[in-house]
């Protein structure tokens, strides 16, 4: 269990994570999603008591950081998988960490087979893929056999091969009764492997919520109509309220079900040749979602005052949303 | 028990150590048999068979300067503090190993060097037998490891191998020995007698003429505390005070 109440933090002027609070509970993949430079890292870096807070704190199963007595039992992490020295073996690597912490030698071997790595312990850190690396990291967060295990963009830069063993192996951990928080800027990545998502733009919470939420919430639902009568079906359509666009030779209608729009047409008639619900992509609403939140703005000017009240008025209709549905 | 364990897993399971540790060794032995070699030109002494540790006593700051700056450079530093969130005690530690064994290097290095110029210059002033001499060989186990704390501290300080290492450098060649002598030659501002390294390499050179560099005209310097053993305690208490800030910056700073 990861608490975080008011988490903050500042650099000079530049706030990296701003009054950030979350819940990651045990028995399940936690995603922590947001785009470069959201404050992800830094907000990691917290958990592990590397980086101060300016305000607020975060707690591991009640504890501080820092007041755990051999944090490697109940915390593993795997926060940049090139923290080991080059010229260094990963058993050796291995076994300082496990000394740090009165970890048996035994232990070393032991995670080293579950990562696949125990035929090649001796070679140089630094000679290890990308792959083997990450390996190697993850290795070293499950040394102390901890509860709660951190994994900081895991994936990134690894083969497809590499992506699907980390994404089973972190469901295997959570399937194990284990806390999971992993990060992200890949929403289709978390999408697979997390079942709950803490979603962060330029170091605020977005939302907390299921992924299945998530989906919900965030893409519009829309449905597709084609039709030879589309004047007489759209004036039905806005006369209910609905919205109705043309979009190549067909209709887009929102706020309407399927069901709705077929019932209205068979009342009156209308022969319909397509009927499709649609939804709109996952990617789009997340950038739609975080896209006023990414730091670094390929181009555009800033939102006009009263569009930022009422894109702050919709996320925060979708934050209540989500938290009514989990309760 | 197990923070020494650590550092120590840490220091010997990468090269560089031990090639510092060769080069100390080989840069000593190395100096002491060529000056033996010399023959009348030069008036070899126990202390003078020394010589060749001042040289080494910069690889050996190298060494302990890099025990630190390479973590930061790996960022190693970060998984320490992670598996160790008490940061003074897992600095203690690397302090107490390093120096240990740096210190071990120079004790090992002082009688190398005195056995091979003993063997060379077949002569009985290379016999140890007054106090002096035997502080000229003991003494750099204790100078190396002071050396070991301050170059340490250095490294918390400046975290960039480069850096921490062109510091030291500059410092104790340059500063020391051409920068201030310069400037108390010309303003006598006498300053010489509370230079640290020069104080530390007094624990060493105190009385012998050759090894201090009086025979080459050079003055002898009037050190503030009272003989070799104040000196390098003046030293030490510098080397100590770094390593201390050095910790307190770790503490504070983001890791």
């Amino acid at each position: 269990m990861i608490e975080a109440r008011g988490l903050t933090k500042r650099y000079g002027r530049t706030v990296a994570v701003d009054d950030l609070s979350f819940t990651v509970t045990p028995g399940r993949v936690t995603g922590f999603l947001g785009p470069n430079g959201a404050g992800k890292s830094t907000t990691m870096r917290m958990v592990l008591g590397l980086d101060r807070p300016t305000a607020g704190e975060v707690r591991i199963g009640g504890k501080r950081y820092t007041d755990l007595k051999r944090p490697l039992h109940t915390v593993g992490a795997l926060l940049d998988a090139r923290w080991v020295h080059s010229h260094r073996s990963a058993r050796a690597h291995l076994r300082w960490l496990a000394a740090s912490n009165k970890i048996s030698r035994t232990r070393v071997d032991e995670v080293l087979d579950l990562v696949g790595l125990a035929e090649v312990a001796g070679k140089s850190a630094g000679k290890y893929s990308l792959g083997m690396s990450q390996r190697l990291g993850i290795a070293a967060a499950l040394l102390g056999d901890p509860e709660v295990l951190l994994f900081d963009e895991p994936v990134n830069g690894l083969d497809p091969e590499g992506i699907a063993w980390i994404r089973t192996f972190m469901q295997s951990l959570a399937a194990q009764g284990r806390t999971v928080f992993v990060s992200s800027h890949l929403l289709s990545e978390m999408a697979i492997t997390a079942t709950d998502l803490v979603v962060i733009g330029r170091g605020r919470l977005i939302t907390q919520c299921s992924t299945a939420e998530f989906v919900e919430n965030a893409t519009e639902a829309t449905v597709r109509v084609r039709t030879p009568n589309a004047e007489a079906l759209r004036s039905l359509l806005t006369a209910k309220g609905h919205t109705v666009t043309e979009v190549d030779g067909g209709l887009v209608v929102v706020g309407a079900t399927s069901e709705e729009i077929g019932e209205l047409a068979a009342a009156h008639r209308v022969v319909l040749h397509e009927l499709s619900p649609q939804r709109g992509s996952l990617e789009q609403a997340f950038m739609e979602m975080t896209g006023q939140d990414v730091e670094f703005h390929a181009a555009g000017p800033p939102l006009p005052p009263g569009e930022q009240q009422e894109l702050a008025a919709a996320l925060a209709a979708i934050r209540s949303e989500a938290g009514g549905a989990r309760s | 028990m197990s923070l020494l364990a650590v550092e120590r897993i840490k220091l010997f399971s990468t090269r560089s150590p031990w090639w510092c540790m060769a080069l100390v060794l080989a840069m000593a032995v190395g100096l002491a048999a060529l000056l033996s070699s010399l023959g009348k030109q030069f008036a070899m002494s126990v202390a003078a068979s020394q010589l060749g540790l001042g040289l080494g006593s910069f690889v050996a700051m190298v060494l302990a300067a890099l025990a630190v700056t390479s973590e930061y450079r790996f960022g190693t530093i970060r998984a320490t503090f992670a598996a160790v969130p008490n940061r003074t005690a897992a600095l203690l530690a690397k302090t107490v190993v390093v120096a240990t064994v740096v210190g071990l290097v120079g004790l090992v290095t002082a009688f190398a060097a005195w056995g091979v110029a003993y063997l060379l210059t077949d002569s009985p002033v290379m016999a140890i037998d007054t106090g002096a001499e035997w502080r000229a060989l003991t003494g750099e186990a204790l100078l190396y490891a002071a050396y070991a704390v301050i170059a340490i501290g250095v490294g918390l300080l400046v975290r960039h191998t480069a850096g921490a290492i062109a510091l030291l450098l500059v410092w104790a060649l340059v500063v020391e020995n051409i920068v201030v002598p310069i400037l108390d030659s010309s303003l006598d501002l006498g300053i010489s007698r509370w230079l640290p390294f020069a104080n530390a390499g007094n624990l060493i050179t105190a009385g012998d003429a050759v090894a201090s560099g009086q025979s080459q005209g050079a003055p002898a310097v009037d050190y503030p505390f009272g003989g070799p053993w104040g000196s390098f305690g003046y030293f030490a208490a510098i080397a100590v005070t770094v390593l201390a800030i050095g910790i307190l910056v770790a503490n504070r700073r983001d890791a």
